[in-house]
């Protein structure tokens, strides 16, 4: 899942500036799970607005919603009667949600409630840990299902640097070794053949590297003809 | 001959090869570096130039090498994996050569959030096993990484650092053997202060006969004060200082005498320890101290390559 | 001059130390108003936030000693819910010592008309609720 903390409230407030009608939109998915811009974060940061509002006498007005999913445009165009009564949209959800609200409603202006950080999961309650590195060839069955992408500092490939202490990595005592849990892993899976092996440079045109990635799946792609069928039915 | 380096020549003949270090200064005048070379020569045959140690802003590894070059001295280039991408290192190697550097060290680098310019982007391009691969094939093929043909082809040693000290140490003799597999000519160690674990990966680097294949050149720091050995032992990440090694500094009258003649003991006794080619010493803040510790240690004068 | 207060009690403990500190004639301010709840775990920030909203000049919340609660962990969630809305209430320019979380023991009836006291004296140190005439 995706995983976004929130903005600071002061600098959520300041970014504001200038705005009297803020539609708060939240998500249910990724960032709802991080605890960061679901309906319950949504409500806190709506009630924070209005108190700051009270105070401060500005007068805003504030609407909250929260849908599905942001990200996808079946959701996110039945905001259109919401986002109308709005000069602007703060949205709680990742950054790609954000975008697509933007997108979708191009003169609203819309303010990002969130820093969206990576692509993580839940290690225990409260608490969300990065885990893949998104580079676009995946190499989970050679390292013990452990990405070493995202998870060692370096993006090593060829085992740990001389850094790796007592399984720690070299930057932070509390942050594990990507290796040294590559390395117990297929220790325990009786691959460890798989560490002698050379793995040579990566290619990282399928990463961010190589430019904004677009994924096209064909047997999924619509035809115009198809397009004007929906579009009839609709 | 691969490059025709001093070290490589002396390593060929079966020479015990001593290397020192020069840390560049942080500053675009490079007297330091000459001051140094000047002081220096012919205590060692050759000096490490680092690069960027700890991610903290210095001057080139390559210019610092072309000056040590300017006053007859030979260098040891350290390239990062942390600064440069292949394009960088390939393009670096090639001047370099061109320059006459004949001695480069592959190592990862320190991580940049160590240093002074923690908010930077990192590089990691490759680890220093594919760069390895990548400059070996420079050398031996002609070619750029894809293929296309050089002109002429880079002269170069290739060294990488190993370090026994580091977990898990099961690994750390495979991970030798793949640096060796990759292209490294000769190997330096991190610092040793446990010689009982250094032994025992020894023991097992030449049971499998990987000192046949690669020189390896047995790290040292001589400790200045208890102060540094406490340092080193809860600060550095993969070092490892015995308790008994920091009580002996700590009892000393004069610790910068002790220090000394405990880095004189370890070359003597790593002498005498199978597959050991050399010694890479790195007086850290201390580069005035390497002359008296290879005259004490019986290791001057060093021979001609 | 006393404040507004408002104070969430739980049922087990907050709410019964109150009712105790009645029975036993002991005497507090009467700008208090009591809100009961099932377990201190039920306050939610947004209780709070809205308490401040309609012009309280100070907020508590009162539930079970530690280790006691009715429902095992009730009272610990209720105090990371006040720290965390003592965090926005920093964020917004309001004093984060109006808002308070106690914990009480039901046989307790001394302690409530303390903590009434002890918010009372906050209030008086702080001023009325930043939002003034128009809570």
């Amino acid at each position: 899942m995706i995983i976004g903390e929130q903005k600071p409230l002061k600098e959520i407030i300041s970014n504001l500036e200038g705005h009297e009608t803020i539609l708060v939109a939240g998500c249910r998915s990724c960032v709802a799970i991080c605890l960061a811009g679901g309906e319950k974060e949504v409500g806190i940061m709506a009630e924070s607005l209005r108190l700051h509002s009270d105070i401060n006498d500005l007068g805003w007005e504030i609407a909250e919603t929260t849908v599905e999913r942001q990200c996808e445009s079946e959701w996110v165009l039945e905001l259109a009667p919401l986002v109308e009564e709005a000069d602007c949209v703060l949205s709680m959800a990742c950054g790609v949600g954000a975008q697509t609200v933007q997108a979708l409603f191009p003169d609203t202006r819309v303010i990002p409630g969130l820093n969206t950080s990576n692509m993580g999961a839940p290690e225990e309650q409260g608490m969300w840990s990065e885990k893949c590195g998104g580079c676009g060839d995946c190499v989970l069955h050679l390292t013990g299902g452990i990405c070493p992408i995202a998870r060692c500092a370096k993006s090593l490939l060829n085992g740990p640097c001389g850094g790796s202490q007592d399984g720690m990595c070299e930057i932070d005592p509390d942050t594990p070794c990507a290796w040294d849990e590559i390395f117990q892993s297929l220790k325990r899976l009786g691959r460890l053949d798989l560490m002698e092996e050379v793995i040579p440079p990566k290619s990282w045109i399928p990463s961010r590297n190589g430019g904004p990635r677009k994924i096209v799946k064909e047997s999924a792609v619509l035809t115009e003809e198809e397009k004007h069928t929906k579009e009839g039915l609709d | 001959m691969k490059a025709g380096s001093n070290i490589e020549k002396l390593f060929d003949r079966g020479e015990f090869v001593v290397t020192g270090e020069i840390g560049p200064p942080m500053s675009s005048d490079a007297s330091p570096v000459r001051e140094h070379a000047r002081f220096l020569k012919g205590y060692a045959d050759a000096f490490n130039l680092t690069d960027n140690q700890t991610a903290i802003v210095r001057m080139s590894s390559l210019a610092s090498a072309v000056v040590c070059l300017e006053e007859g001295v030979e260098p040891v280039m350290q390239m990062t994996c942390r600064d440069r991408n292949r394009i960088a290192m390939q393009s670096d190697l090639l001047g370099a050569s061109a320059l006459g550097v004949r001695n480069l060290l592959c190592i990862a680098g320190d991580h940049q959030t160590f240093g002074n310019q923690r908010e930077s982007k990192n590089v990691y391009d490759l680890d220093s096993i594919q760069q390895l691969m990548v400059l070996s094939r420079m050398r031996d093929e002609g070619k750029v990484w894809g293929d296309n043909d050089l002109d002429e082809a880079p002269k170069v040693y290739l060294g990488a650092a190993a370090n026994p000290f580091a977990d898990p140490f099961e690994f750390r003799v495979t991970r030798l053997a793949k640096k060796v597999k990759a292209g490294a000519d000769f190997i330096q160690t991190q610092a040793i202060f446990d010689m009982d674990r250094f032994e025992r990966w020894m023991a097992e680097v030449t049971s499998r006969g990987l000192h046949e294949r690669t020189h390896i050149m047995a790290g040292l720091v001589p400790l200045k004060s208890v102060g540094a050995a406490r340092y080193m032992k809860n600060r550095v990440s993969g070092m490892i200082v015995p308790d008994q090694l920091v009580d002996r500094m700590k009892a000393a009258e004069d610790p910068k005498e002790e220090g000394i003649r405990i880095c004189v003991e370890q070359i003597e006794h790593l002498l005498t320890i199978e597959g050991v080619h050399g010694v890479h010493i790195m007086p850290v803040a201390w580069e005035k101290k390497l002359p008296e510790i290879v005259e004490r240690a019986g290791l001057l004068p060093r021979p001609t390559p | 001059m006393t404040g507004r207060i408002v104070g969430f009690c739980c049922s087990y403990c907050g709410y019964a130390s109150a009712d105790l500190a009645g029975r036993q004639g002991l005497e507090y301010s009467p700008d208090v108003m009591i809100v009961k709840l099932p377990c201190s775990g039920r306050i939610d920030v947004l209780h709070i936030l809205r308490a401040f909203r309609q012009g309280a000049d100070a907020v508590f919340v009162a539930g079970c000693l530690e280790g006691n609660c009715n429902f095992a962990n009730g009272n610990y969630e209720a105090r990371k819910r006040v720290n965390e809305a003592k965090g926005i209430l920093e964020s917004l320019g309001i004093d984060p010592r109006r808002l308070e979380m106690f914990n009480v023991a039901s046989n307790q009836g001394w302690r409530f008309p303390r903590i009434v006291e002890e918010m009372v004296s906050r209030v008086e140190e702080l001023g009325p609720s930043p939002l003034g005439e128009n809570g």
